[in-house]
């Protein structure tokens, strides 16, 4: 048996040890231990470094709430974890436990010398260090703070574990297994009502696990749990424990994280670490108890200073002796009982502390009976002891003055500075919180949502009052769903109500501007640094937050909350209420990445959309870039070529004799019905009316604000049959752009709009070639630039498939794009491989095709236009329908600025020393100006050219259609470039090589 | 997550088949060429930024694929109503009313 372990207390089975190590020593607990529980069962209370001053600290809580003993957690590769709450890390065997922040050791700590540089790390630290000169910033002081302060170290392997996710439904989810939460999922299961029942400890009974002492119903508490229990799951509720709720979300939608193998020794092969589960309940029951507050002194953050209800816990629950001689400090008359149950477990009390001049006698008899000394009317002013608390400092206390110290040696001090409702949940649906004078803290008031708070959360204290106003909670909800309910109410012996003062930080004998005296123990927030922020000119809670960093820590400031908000407000001379409480925010607490992430990691992350010659171009080698969610092929690699020496290829290939490329991607959406062309020209800038059947035209869509929004072609193949295609990364915003205009403006317009994208196969060909190797597989027209004109299409057969063929080129060079229904995209694509071959046809994917584009002067909307462009700034006024009464953009096009002299327009440009520029690189007129220099625009486009024989580029420059043969200047980090501004079609601006 | 009724749908649905639209009953005009800028200003940018409830339009994206309008309040996210596009403004203070 260890040394601190009582036998027949706890509820940790000792005949089954378990091995562990913590920093590389091997350590033996007990199945049913935390990792907390059981080092503290050797006597050992350091476990870890603080954030910034490196103190030495041990666990200051037993649950969730701990602030101070983060430990990181491994289980073989990949499997690490830091920050992990010891007192909240269940045993299992072979668990290789390390402190954090510390170097080199834990008991010999270098970052220890930060407390002593206490000055530099004061409250609003980083406001003012980022005020010295800037190099030292760098130099000195980022360095030092980035090596001295932190949490533990991120993994840097993959996780190899899986989470999973599930929805669950149901009546009333009830938060917190306690007492309270119990009695109301009794209450509320009635009538098939569909209960669930949360907690995130390992087992249910909150309070009721470290209370054994109780009697309820005339049974002793935890055999009352146990058949309880069993009537729950018998009345069908579900009861789901080591599960968190960590955020109370939009109607009564609740995250649950359930941890299902962290706790295991051995972890069943193809089990999720964690399920994160999304619950949408009827009625949401919050039964989250209440959180002890610490009290507030010099050195209340050495270890072996804890919580004494925490205390209490750990010798019940877990049979632990936290000290064999603890000092007892309290103003909350719970601490009293945590004192009767240590020195009736076997430890010698040294005294009580109590800052209160009156207890109740109750209280003195049963302290006196166990020869303990109770001192009323003290405070404490200081600890001692390196890494482990000594002794205690503690001075009575008469009409304000604080007397002359005694010193009481000690190897635990257990304090209380009473309780918290615990309101994160609460706080998460908006609810309103209410001041209570009398509890001096902040109790549950209005919410949006339909949710109620039972037991401890909302004020009641003991156990008689958590489980009556549970089942009262539990049968309202009932109630509010229409079933007839009733709560029990239930009698209990030894129950332990009562009560406490709150005090802001203690009064001592000493400067008050020494005392490290600790609010927030995860931030390192002290009671000076609080009031050092309000004496700075913080005025709002929120800022004294920030300043301080109080309360934003990963425990979201779950103990120093209340008292950093006591502390201010006397530093502001204002009441508690009118100063306010910062805001909760979920995750409750620190939830995994995996747990959120879910399924979606991986190739889950994101959909990765594929057409049906993907797998073509897959096996031929191709590289693949995404655009949108699609995969396309970039460019397709032979042996020992490089992306330029790839695309240089491809693009003297489309130029010279034939090119391939699977134009699937595009959008594509089949406008149909009577008012068809009415609708098409209200929507796109073009003229509609006079499109003849058969042919096709380029259009472009703006908004109603005259920028640019999409383009492509859109052939006519019916009277009220339009094919239009629009941009790969386009395609949904244009559809909803359609439906927006017709369902809402427009919806006297007889016109149905569908999405096609998918139905089609597009394979693009282009080339001289490209209508020789065409014309033999195109069935009933000939391809002659009279039967079949640049800019027309058809309904055909192409090599015996169904087709919508056009002739259209966004290379410049003989084009035709021929759809077929989609399943037979692989096919086509085949045989037009096959029959290529004889004039050297080659596959190309995205880059060639934007180059091939460039070189023509035709736009990428959104790369050459980025939303304030309109058809005149990108040379396009061409394809704006003036004459039309109306169509989206057109009075936006005459916005005073939009028709203002010296707007950004589409320009080419071609370098002097024949160098690429960069793409997004800024450009001016003049470059001998003063820095900074006056912007006058930016490359959009820029690449090599085999065509033009060096490299060309796009710009927005200012009035740069009237600024053609123009220098500019494009400063880059090591020089200026000087460029000549040019027309933007490079190739062939009388487009004879259109002609067959 | 909201739920959100779809007025064509007749079905409370979870958020995620919807997608806000901005603010309701922003009305083009007939005749746009007719607007004087300020007009068509106010017509393209100029919205109201509610605190409390707030005309506004969903689409039902991921289910009828259709356009309506909603009255929500901006501080609670709760929906006092739903409606067709093109139905009339419903009256606040008994959509209010309602709520109490
Ligand atoms: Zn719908």
């Amino acid at each position: 048996m260890s040394q601190y372990r009582v036998s027949g207390r706890g509820r940790v089975d000792t005949g089954k040890p378990v091995s562990f190590t913590f920093d590389g020593k091997r350590y033996t607990g007990a199945a049913g231990d935390t990792v907390a529980s059981a080092l503290l069962a050797h006597g050992v209370h350091l476990m870890g470094r603080s954030f910034k001053y490196h103190r030495p600290r041990g666990p200051v809580a037993a649950g969730s709430e701990e602030p101070n003993a983060l430990i990181g957690t491994r289980r073989g590769p990949g499997r690490f974890e830091p920050n992990t709450r010891a007192t909240v890390q269940e045993l299992r065997e072979g668990l290789e436990a390390t402190s954090q922040n510390k170097y080199p050791s834990l008991k010999w700590d270098i970052g220890a010398v930060n407390d002593a540089a206490y000055m530099l790390f004061s409250a609003g630290f980083y406001y003012k260090t980022f005020m010295w000169p800037k190099n030292f910033w760098h130099k000195v002081y980022e360095p030092f703070i980035r090596a001295a302060a932190g949490l533990g170290v991120a993994p840097c392997e993959e996780d190899p574990d899986h989470y999973a996710s599930r929805y669950l439904h149901c009546d009333v989810l009830i938060v917190g297994a306690g007492p309270s939460g119990l009695a109301a999922a009794r209450a509320a299961a009635v009538d098939g009502l569909k209960v669930v029942l949360v907690d995130e400890n390992a087992e249910a009974g909150g309070t009721l696990l470290s209370e054994p002492q109780a009697t309820i119903d005339g049974q002793p508490a935890w055999d009352w749990l146990a058949s309880e229990l069993e009537a729950l799951k018998a009345a069908g509720v579900k009861i789901m424990t080591r599960t968190t709720a960590i955020g109370y979300y939009h109607q009564n939608m609740i995250g649950l994280c359930e941890r299902l193998t962290d706790h295991l020794t051995d972890v069943p092969a193809d089990t999720p670490r964690e399920r994160m589960w999304r619950v949408r309940a009827g009625q949401v029951v919050l039964a989250q108890g209440a959180l002890e507050k610490p009290l507030v002194f010099h050195g209340n953050d050495r270890p072996g200073v804890m919580l004494a209800g925490s205390a209490q816990t750990f010798l019940n629950r877990y049979g632990v002796l936290v000290g064999k001689r603890p000092v007892v400090l309290t103003s909350h008359d719970s601490a009293w009982y945590a004192a009767f149950d240590l020195a009736d477990a076997g430890a010698k009390v040294q005294a009580i502390v109590d800052l209160r001049d009156h207890v109740h006698v109750d209280l003195l008899t049963e302290a006196q009976r166990r020869g303990i000394t109770a001192k009323l009317g003290y405070t404490a002013s200081a600890t001692s002891g390196r890494l482990r608390v000594s002794s205690i400092r503690v001075n009575p206390v008469k009409g304000g003055d604080v007397g002359t110290a005694e010193r009481i040696e000690c190897d635990a001090v257990l304090m209380s500075g009473g309780w918290t409702p615990s309101l994160h949940l609460f706080s998460h649906t908006k609810g309103t919180l209410a001041w209570d004078d009398d509890l001096t803290t902040f109790l549950p008031g209005k919410t949006p949502e339909d949710c109620v708070i039972a037991g401890a959360s909302r004020g009641p204290w003991g156990i008689a009052a958590a489980l009556n106003d549970g089942a009262e909670k539990g049968a309202a909800v009932a109630a509010a769903l229409g079933k007839s309910a009733s709560g029990k109410t239930f009698a209990v012996e030894a129950d332990r109500t009562g009560s406490g003062i709150t005090v802001k930080e203690l009064p001592t004998d000493r400067s008050p501007g020494k005392a490290k005296a600790f609010v927030d123990y995860q931030n390192d927030v002290t009671a000076k640094d609080l009031r050092l922020a309000v004496r700075e000119g913080m005025r709002s809670i929120e800022h004294v937050k920030r300043y301080t960093t109080n309360g934003m820590a990963t425990d979201q400031g779950k103990m120093s909350n209340i008292n950093g908000l006591n502390i201010a407000s006397d530093a502001l001379g204002k009441a508690q209420p009118k100063v306010g409480l910062t805001t909760f925010r979920p995750p409750y607490t620190p939830t995994s990445f995996g747990a959120f992430a879910g399924y979606h990691r991986g190739e889950h992350f994101e959909v990765t959309r594929k057409t049906q010659i993907d797998s073509w171009a897959e096996e031929n080698g191709a590289v693949f870039e995404p655009v949108g969610q699609w995969r396309r092929a970039w460019y397709f690699p032979q042996a020992g070529e490089d992306m330029d020496a790839a695309v240089g290829r491809e693009c003297r290939a489309v130029r010279e004799t034939l090119g391939m490329f699977d134009a699937s991607t595009l959008g594509k959406i089949e406008v149909v019905g009577p008012d068809a062309v009415e609708f098409m020209n209200r929507m796109y800038t073009n003229p509609w009316t006079k499109l003849a059947l058969g042919r096709c035209r380029y259009g472009l869509l703006c908004g109603d604000d005259g920028y640019i929004r999409d383009d492509g072609v859109i052939g006519r193949l019916g009277q009220d049959l339009f094919h239009v295609t629009t941009t790969t990364g386009g395609a949904a915003r244009v559809m909803n752009m359609m439906e927006d205009y017709l369902q809402t403006e427009w919806p006297d317009l007889n016109v149905w709009l569908t999405s096609t994208t998918e139905q089609w196969s597009t394979i693009a060909l282009n080339g001289p070639n490209a209508a020789k190797l065409l014309a033999p597989l195109v069935e009933g027209i000939e391809l002659t630039d009279e039967a079949f004109p640049h800019m027309s299409c058809l309904e055909c057969t192409v090599a015996g498939m169904p087709a919508r063929l056009f002739r259209v080129s966004f290379t410049g060079e003989i084009g035709f794009e021929v759809n077929v229904p989609a399943p037979m995209g692989r096919k086509l694509w085949e045989k037009l491989w096959e029959a290529g071959q004889q004039y050297g046809i080659t596959a190309y994917g995205t880059e060639t095709m934007h180059v091939l584009r460039a070189e023509k002067g035709y736009i990428i909307v959104g790369q050459d236009t980025d939303g304030t462009v309109t058809p005149y700034d990108a040379g396009m006024g061409w394809a704006v329908g003036k004459s039309k009464p109306d169509f989206v953009g057109k009075r936006g096009m005459a916005r005073p600025d939009l028709v203002a002299e010296g707007r950004k327009q589409l320009v080419g440009l071609l370098t002097e020393d024949r160098s690429k520029l960069e793409e997004g690189a800024q450009i001016v007129f003049d470059a001998d100006q003063p820095v900074p220099m006056k912007m006058v625009g930016h490359v959009t486009s820029a690449y090599h050219s085999d065509a033009v024989g060096q490299p060309i580029a796009l710009a927005l420059v200012e009035g740069g259609q009237g600024r053609m043969g123009e220098t500019v200047h494009i400063p880059m980090p090591d020089r200026t470039i000087a460029a000549t501004i040019t027309s933007t079609v490079f190739v062939d601006p009388e487009n004879t090589r259109l002609k067959i | 997550m909201l739920l959100i009724h779809c007025p064509y749908c007749d079905e409370t649905l979870p958020e995620a088949e919807f997608t806000y639209a901005g603010q309701a009953h922003v009305v083009r005009a007939q005749d746009p060429s007719s607007q004087d800028d300020g007009q068509w200003e106010d017509f393209l940018f100029m919205r109201e930024n509610a605190r409390g409830p707030h005309y506004e339009r969903w689409r039902h994206f991921h289910g009828c694929g259709r356009f309506f309008n909603a009255v929500r309040d901006t501080v609670s996210d709760k929906f006092l109503t739903t409606y067709k596009a093109g139905d009339a403004r419903p009256d606040l203070s008994s959509l209010l009313e309602g709520q109490e």
